[in-house]
């Protein structure tokens, strides 16, 4: 309580009345109606909560029926009526009409990257980079089953040795060890041959032993030298890049039993303008031919 | 010794009452200044989004327009993107510098003369006054009961502080958006309703704050009356009273008593309803209507001039100091003015001020001077790094980003500065007849591009190598240029 209103002689402002220690306060009130415009935000904030669900008890929704979900599902759903023009010109082009297209291609490439991360980058890597062990990097210009815009489309839609697409592209690569096709030593043998046809070989000798062994195994589906074949599958041998590393190990490995990819058929899960999006995005990582 | 006397005890109000203030009207000096600076900032606000600016087919014409919907602020024959905003924060930090400067030099010139809140209430005064009339009228008026007539004066009053308000919020939108077609728009339904919005929300505050909140703004709202007082020193000219030369007050025909005569023509004329007598206060905006109605009266008594002036406390200081024992006579107001010095323009803080006003008006001028309308940049793929060809050779990729600024196509051989052998190609670009690849802009848009370049497996190269990209035009002058890196492996 305040004991002692004192005018003070030098402001002439009444003091609050309230000491501390010798210490007294002037009394210097705000306006009134700044009082007000506090009601004034009480009352706004009592409007609120009649109409927008502001109080998290479940049916305490607001008069307006507000919800935030609600919401965000309309945004979502307008946002892909505004790409619907675009996106039934995805559909309906082929990827080399879209990347023949500046605007066609520039959006391609913006949404593909997008769904190339939700969908592809798990095992290829961001950017197509790849890894080592069977996840082909899909930014240089080595292509298991081709590099071109529709034969790309083809893998994604189909997918790679994927069991419910019959349209997958499929071989098979014989397990030359546990089949009995292959001895241990023959193995080792052809895989210096394989390893010379890039000239990495480390045992020569082998190397020479191994072409019979390349000529009567390999070659009907890799090719003479080694350069392989885009219509099975069959990888290039004589080039600088290997799906599991230049290692003699892994290379002995592979032959004795492969380890063969399988990647889903995206047709079923994405539909047609997403999938030429991603074609023509995966084609301009830089290997596309 | 105590200053306090003793009053009865009781509960002191938390809340302030606001008076009532009936500002008379004034003529002289100061009160001409204001009208014109009035004249001219408001002309300058009503009218800028009518002056229109050609800048060709399928750009805005409108000389000063910020364009939020495709992003870009013109302003005559300058168009800013959003990544240059920062020319928007150099005015801006040249405003609030230029702000202290003028403060330090001159008092509260900002406050009393080109705020919009000083401005917008005195315009909204002038009208109270052509309808209700002058200080007294106007007194009168509101002590009566309500009447036909004063029921038509308050409502011609507040129709017209509307019809201002409304002039004012729109012209406010008229700055983002085509002021014709939106004066059109508003009669023929097309305004959108964030235009509504923003129209009702100007309007609202400018009838708010000019009609009825005027100087409890400047009291309780605005910072800036508060944190001012540090650009102010002696030197600085502030509003004020000479109380060596008004004191002790009187009659005109008394004895032994200063010039003032306690007539009370500076309290009744002051927009904030102080009194200037009574020392410096938060609350003077330093508008000097009180010089003009002094000086008014200080004639009629066929004294001089200046009672209240525009001085620096320093002078003050020096009057009071000479004039300290002499009794009040006209010699007084001589030696007391005579007392008095030139201001010292040059003080640390001045020229403080005016250096960083100096360095900052030189960055920016040199950031615009450079500004190109094409700019170039270069993003390095970091994932992967580097791709191993099937030859060998290693390969870095780039997404080149070419803004061009002006409303035309525009083309650009793309060149990479490099170690020898380095193969550059652009996907989905021409060439030119020396096989550069050509970049075919978009106008007033952005481009992007993908760069590759390739160094043949027998270039051995370092993990990281410096590639320059340069665009050259038909001339072949470098547009632009980006610095980038090429890596490799390690070695």
């Amino acid at each position: 309580m305040p004991t002692k209103i004192e005018k003070d002689a030098i402001s002439g402002t009444d003091t609050t009345g309230h000491e501390w220690d010798g210490l007294k306060e002037l009394n210097t009130p705000l306006p009134r109606w700044w009082l007000y415009t506090f009601y004034a935000t009480i009352v706004f904030a009592a409007v609120w909560v009649v109409l927008y669900p502001a109080i998290p008890i479940r049916g305490l929704t607001g008069v307006l029926g507000y919800t935030a979900r609600e919401a965000g599902t309309a945004e979502l759903a307008e946002a892909r009526t505004r790409a619907e023009p675009m996106m039934a010109r995805l559909r309906a082009a082929t990827p080399a009409q879209i990347a023949a297209d500046p605007d066609l291609r520039a959006y391609a490439i913006a949404g593909g990257r997008v769904a190339f991360a939700n969908n592809c980058a798990a095992c290829h890597g961001a950017g197509g980079q790849g890894a080592t062990g069977g996840y082909p990097t899909l930014a240089d210009d080595d292509w298991l089953w081709g590099g071109t815009l529709d034969a790309i489309r083809t893998t994604i839609t189909h997918g790679i040795r994927s069991p419910d697409d019959e349209e997958a592209r499929t071989s098979v690569m014989p397990r030359f060890l546990g089949d009995g096709m292959l001895t241990r030593p023959q193995i080792h043998d052809v895989a210096q041959h394989v390893l010379g046809l890039s000239g990495l070989a480390t045992d020569q000798a082998a190397a020479q032993r191994g072409a019979a062994v390349f000529a009567e195994n390999c070659v009907s589906c890799h090719g003479d030298q080694g350069e392989g074949n885009a219509e099975l599958g069959a990888a290039r041998l004589n080039d600088r890049i290997w799906l599991n590393g230049p290692d003699t190990r892994a290379i002995e490995a592979f032959i004795a039993n492969p380890r063969l990819g399988v990647m889903p058929a995206f047709g079923q899960r994405l539909d047609a303008a997403t999938i030429n999006m991603l074609a023509v995005y995966v084609h301009s990582l830089g290997g596309g031919r | 010794m105590s200053h306090m006397g003793t009053v009865e005890p009781e509960q002191p109000s938390l809340y302030a009452d606001r008076p009532r203030i009936y500002p008379r009207a004034v003529s002289g000096r100061v009160r001409r200044v204001k009208w014109a600076v009035l004249c001219l900032l408001l002309g300058i606000y009503y009218l800028v989004p009518w002056l229109r600016w050609d800048r060709g087919p399928g750009a805005p014409d409108q000389a000063v327009l910020v364009d939020m919907g495709h992003a870009r602020l013109f302003f005559f024959w300058i168009e800013l993107w959003p990544q240059e905003v920062y020319f928007l924060t150099g005015i801006l930090v040249l405003a609030a510098i230029g702000l202290f400067a003028a403060t330090s030099l001159f008092g509260r010139v900002w406050c009393g003369f080109t705020c919009p809140q000083t401005v917008w209430t005195d315009l909204f005064m002038w009208v109270e006054r052509r309808i209700e009339g002058d200080r007294n009228a106007r007194m009168k008026l509101d002590a009566q009961p309500m009447s036909a007539r004063k029921f038509r004066l308050k409502a011609a009053k507040h129709a017209a502080w509307l019809f201002i308000a409304a002039a004012t919020g729109g012209a406010w939108i008229m700055y983002f958006v085509d002021a014709p077609s939106f004066v059109r728009d508003i009669f023929t339904g097309g305004v959108s309703l964030q235009a509504w919005f923003f129209f009702a929300l100007f309007t609202a505050t400018t009838y708010v704050l000019a009609g009825f909140a005027r100087e409890q703004v400047c009291t309780y709202m605005c910072p800036w009356p508060r944190f001012q007082g540090a650009m102010l020193d002696d030197q600085s000219y502030v509003v004020t009273y000479r109380p060596w030369r008004g004191e002790p007050r009187g009659k005109a025909k008394a004895d032994n008593v200063g010039d003032c005569v306690d007539c009370a023509a500076c309290v009744h004329v002051c927009p904030t309803g102080i009194d200037i007598r009574d020392g410096q206060q938060l609350e003077c905006i330093g508008c000097g209507l009180c010089v003009d109605a002094c000086n008014d009266i200080m004639r009629k008594l066929h004294r001089p001039e200046g009672l209240i002036a525009f001085e620096t406390l320093s002078n003050l200081a020096a009057s009071t100091a000479a004039t300290q024992s002499m009794p009040a006579c006209a010699a007084r107001v001589d030696v007391g003015m005579q007392a008095r010095r030139v201001p010292k323009l040059i003080r640390s803080r001045t020229v403080l001020y005016a250096a960083v006003l100096g360095l900052v008006t030189a960055i920016m001028l040199v950031a615009f001077l450079m500004r190109e309308n094409v700019s170039l940049s270069v993003l390095r793929d970091r994932a992967p790094l580097f791709v191993r060809l099937s030859d060998g050779g290693i390969r870095n990729a780039y997404t080149i980003k070419l803004s061009n600024k002006e409303r035309e196509v525009v083309r650009y051989a793309l060149v990479a500065d490099g170690p020898a052998g380095l193969q550059l190609v652009v996907q989905s670009a021409e060439q030119d007849a020396q096989g550069r690849p050509l970049l075919t802009t978009r106008p007033d848009g952005i481009t992007e591009w993908r760069v590759l370049l390739t160094a043949p497996p027998r270039l051995a190269l370092g993990q990281s190598v410096p590639v320059t990209f340069r665009l050259m035009d038909a001339s072949g002058r470098v547009a632009a240029r980006h610095e980038s890196v090429f890596l490799g492996p390690e070695r």
